[in-house]
């Protein structure tokens, strides 16, 4: 439940104007005298001062390959590198820094387990659980597995609200299951599942879980030790790092007993031609030379979250999000999709008889930055018998007065088009 | 009356239009309006040869050629009344052209019609393979 903060309560102050001062791409006009209201955080987040600096001063001043040089530069970079790996382990969590692995982001994650974890435990007629509100990434790699190794796909439905039905999961975990891999929030509807009472009903018949944890890492404390999943993997870009850049989580004895995913340089023990001997976790899953610049500014990304005071932050999240539920749901014409009792920071809708792209349009000249379309969650959308919706996503940086002029600009596209 | 009328001449009264707006909500109007001018596609033709590919909303343009007169008959629709007032403009121009003159057509008018910003936005609008499936069409009915 979005909790019902008032302005008025003592709810601990977090000042948005403040914090979103931080972010230069918010200061800009979008069009000639409109300026930008930026709605589209559940694609990705813009990002602080301090992470840009991060960047350009690696870049400036210390750039060089790691794990390699011997020479003063390159330790440095070795040194920031791994300590990245330090900020991002604190940040989930993870009992030891070996279970944190850089990635590409959420997506090369799920395919990196899949094709790892997922050729050693899945096989001939077992069952991997996924949900109906999945992203396309954490279903595609999925079904790839499962066409080759010979194994099904079940889906556990979501009901009208958005919520997983959580009832029927005694339907769909059975003896044949081989792998839960489930979202901890949905970028669509902004729904947060009950992802401790899956893991703990899938650990009670010995099954792994995978949890994409794109949507939640940017919003929510993520404990992977209280959650004790299996893996979870989530993405820099939504939570104010850079793109093209994320973390794999898997649990020490999971990643010492998978394969290695790719292979080449700066995983092995030793390669000779008659054979190779890789390198201990995390670096046995880091072949080549990998994204440093960024792997380090994600560690500043994850210390600028883990500086915020995190209650009120989430009490302010919480204030935009119920406050655009209200304002937008009482709009007439439009329904609310994604009405679970436990949300956050996505707020779709659709118009009874304006596209969801004419919207979008409108939307964008008037200077606000939706989502319209699918959201990479086809399946989802179709059960809801829609061509897509206008999703509006909040970060910290998001004000009532944000919601304000969506609400004027909907009014306005109201009035041109229907 | 078909191929009294150049391509561009018709782009050119096209951008001639527009420029009569002066701010972009009344141009975006203007281009809805054409595209509720335009003759509804009967479900018939919203087949799946005749869909666009490409499209965040649904498109449908259908082709015919007229043999006695060598030109090509445009018809299209879609749910959404931006790409619709789109389809509108693109067949406002290639209507009743003679295919040569479909395949070649240069649609260099649309930037200049005060909409860049969004048009810009072409994998999203599909307006790219709105054009790209009307010109192909044209080849095959070119001799
Ligand atoms: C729930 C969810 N899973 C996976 C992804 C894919 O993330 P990325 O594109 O960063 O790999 C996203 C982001 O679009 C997402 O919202």
């Amino acid at each position: 439940m979005p909790a019902t903060t008032s302005p008025q309560t003592d709810a601990p102050a977090f000042d948005a104007e403040a914090f979103r001062a931080d972010f230069p791409a918010l200061q800009q006009d979008i069009y000639e005298d409109t300026p930008l209201v930026y709605l589209d955080n559940a694609a990705t987040s813009q990002k602080p001062t301090a992470v840009i600096d991060r960047l350009d001063h690696f870049y400036r001043h210390e750039n060089s390959n790691v794990h390699r040089g011997v020479h003063r530069l390159s330790q440095e970079a070795t040194d920031e590198y791994e300590s990245a790996r330090q900020s991002l382990t604190e940040f989930i969590n993870a009992q030891r820094e070996e279970e944190v692995i850089f990635t590409r982001g959420t997506t090369e994650g799920l395919n990196l387990i899949a094709s790892t974890f997922g050729e050693m435990t899945v096989s001939e007629d077992d069952e991997i659980l996924l949900t109906e509100m999945e992203h396309h990434s954490n279903i595609v790699p999925w079904q790839m597995l499962a066409e080759r190794v010979g194994a099904e796909i079940r889906v556990l439905p979501v009901n009208d609200r958005g919520e997983l039905e959580m009832n029927r999961l005694d339907e769909f975990l059975t003896d044949d299951t081989a792998l839960v891999a489930v979202t901890h929030v949905s970028n669509t509807l902004g729904t947060i599942n009950p992802i401790e009472a899956l893991i703990d009903a899938a650990h009670a018949v010995d099954v792994p879980v995978v949890v994409d944890g794109a949507q939640s890492a940017p919003h929510l404390p993520v404990d992977v030790q209280a959650l004790d999943a299996d893996f979870f993997v989530f993405s820099g870009h939504k939570m104010f790092g850079p793109t093209g850049i994320g973390i794999l989580y898997g649990k020490h004895e999971h990643l010492e007993a998978m394969p290695p995913y790719h292979g080449g340089g700066d995983m092995i023990d030793e390669v000779s031609f008659d054979g190779t001997t890789y390198d201990a976790p995390p670096h046995k899953f880091e072949a080549g030379t990998p994204n440093i610049a960024d792997v380090i500014g994600l560690g500043t990304a994850a210390e600028y979250m883990m500086d915020l005071d995190w209650t009120a932050v989430q009490a302010h999240e919480d204030d935009v999000l119920s406050y655009a539920t209200e304002k937008v749901g009482a709009i007439d014409g439009l329904r609310l999709i994604g009405t679970a009792a436990a949300k956050t920071s996505v707020l779709s809708f659709v118009f009874d008889d304006i596209h969801p792209y004419d919207a979008g349009t409108f939307l964008d000249r008037l200077g606000i930055a939706v989502r319209t379309g699918h959201h990479c969650t086809q399946p989802l959308v179709k059960r809801y018998g829609l061509p897509g919706t206008i999703r509006a996503s909040f970060a910290a940086y998001n004000t009532r007065q944000d919601v304000d002029r969506l609400v004027e600009g909907i009014q306005n596209v109201k009035s041109m088009l229907g | 009356m078909p191929g009294t009328d150049t391509v561009s001449d018709r782009a050119q009264e096209i951008v001639d239009e527009f420029s009569l707006f002066s701010d972009w909500m009344g141009r975006y109007e203007y281009l809805i309006e054409l595209g509720d001018d335009i003759p509804l596609l009967p479900d018939e033709h919203k087949t799946d040869d005749n869909y666009v590919h490409g499209c965040q909303s649904d498109v449908w343009i259908h082709a015919e050629y007229d043999d006695e007169n060598s030109v090509l008959h445009f018809q299209g629709d879609s749910n959404a009344k931006i790409t619709k007032g789109l389809a509108a403009l693109v067949i406002r121009v290639l209507n009743e052209q003679p295919p040569e003159a479909v395949a070649n057509a240069s649609f260099d008018f649309l930037d200049d019609i005060g909409l860049q910003d969004n048009l810009s936005s072409q994998r999203n609008n599909g307006l790219q393979a709105m054009i790209e499936q009307m010109q192909e069409r044209a080849k095959t009915f070119r001799n």
